[in-house]
């Protein structure tokens, strides 16, 4: 693995480790590119509080912003960064000691 | 933190490679410790199909066939969507020890890059989907 896919991985969990940041991008994921204010009429957040996460989130690339006037420009999420994540997570996930005692159980019959 | 590009284990079993070859490349066997039901097409570049009661489904690519002392396949990234190329690869060898087998299991490729041209192709996909309901938009509105 690259460094830059690392440094791309951290900034993805660093993102996600916040409840607000995750909430923000459940938002986007379900519902679509949605401005700011959107967004804080949409959750438990404040406006300037949301517009502080997309910040972190856009240098994260995940949420890109369409071009628009200032307070109409709308967010939307950009999965490229997520995949690279997955992978990290895709070897803890395989979990060949719970399928190698199965095989073992099979064998034993 | 480090990327984990492979994972490795190894088993001692009390049964013969022949055995514990049947286990690993028949369906019969596949179905039972690894999914809840299995197909196998076993030849290099023959597939497999597991499935799960739970709805999930695997498709191995068959490698490599040495019986009874390597079985080699690629499958699907666990995670990522569905038409990602990137595959990793698993290696079963298989050892005599006395009257047993010692078993190893290689799985790698976790740590591959995305290729450009596939980022380019998913890439094409998002934005295909916002140009295709765009579409549908013009069109019902034009009805």
């Amino acid at each position: 693995m690259q460094p830059d896919n690392e440094a791309i991985a951290e900034q993805v969990f660093i993102a996600l480790a916040d409840p607000s940041r995750r909430g923000i991008l459940a938002a986007l994921a379900s519902d679509g590119p949605a401005t700011a204010t959107d967004l804080a009429n949409r959750l438990p957040i404040t406006r300037q509080a949301i517009a502080k996460h997309l910040t972190l989130l856009a240098e994260a690339g995940l949420v890109t912003a369409e071009p628009g006037e200032r307070r109409r420009v709308r967010y939307q999420l950009h999965s490229a960064p997520m995949q690279v994540a997955q992978q990290f997570l895709a070897a803890m996930a395989r979990d060949w000691d719970g399928r190698l005692s199965a095989l073992q159980t099979h064998l034993d019959r | 933190m480090a990327f984990p590009d492979r994972i490795e284990r190894t088993l001692d079993l009390t049964h013969p490679p022949a055995k514990v070859w049947a286990a690993l490349t028949t369906a019969e066997g596949l179905g039972t410790w690894f999914g809840n039901q299995a197909e196998i097409d076993l030849r290099r570049g023959g597939e497999a199909q597991l499935t799960w009661t739970s709805g999930d489904k695997a498709q191995l690519t068959i490698e490599r066939i040495e019986e009874p002392k390597v079985f080699g396949f690629t499958w699907h990234i666990y995670g990522l969507p569905e038409g990602d190329p990137r595959r990793t690869y698993v290696e079963f060898t298989l050892e005599p020890a006395g009257a047993g087998t010692r078993l190893t299991v290689v799985e790698s490729g976790f740590a591959q890059l995305p290729d450009d041209a596939h980022k380019m192709a998913f890439d094409g996909n998002t934005d295909g989907w916002g140009k295709e309901l765009a579409e549908l938009v013009s069109y019902l509105d034009a009805a």
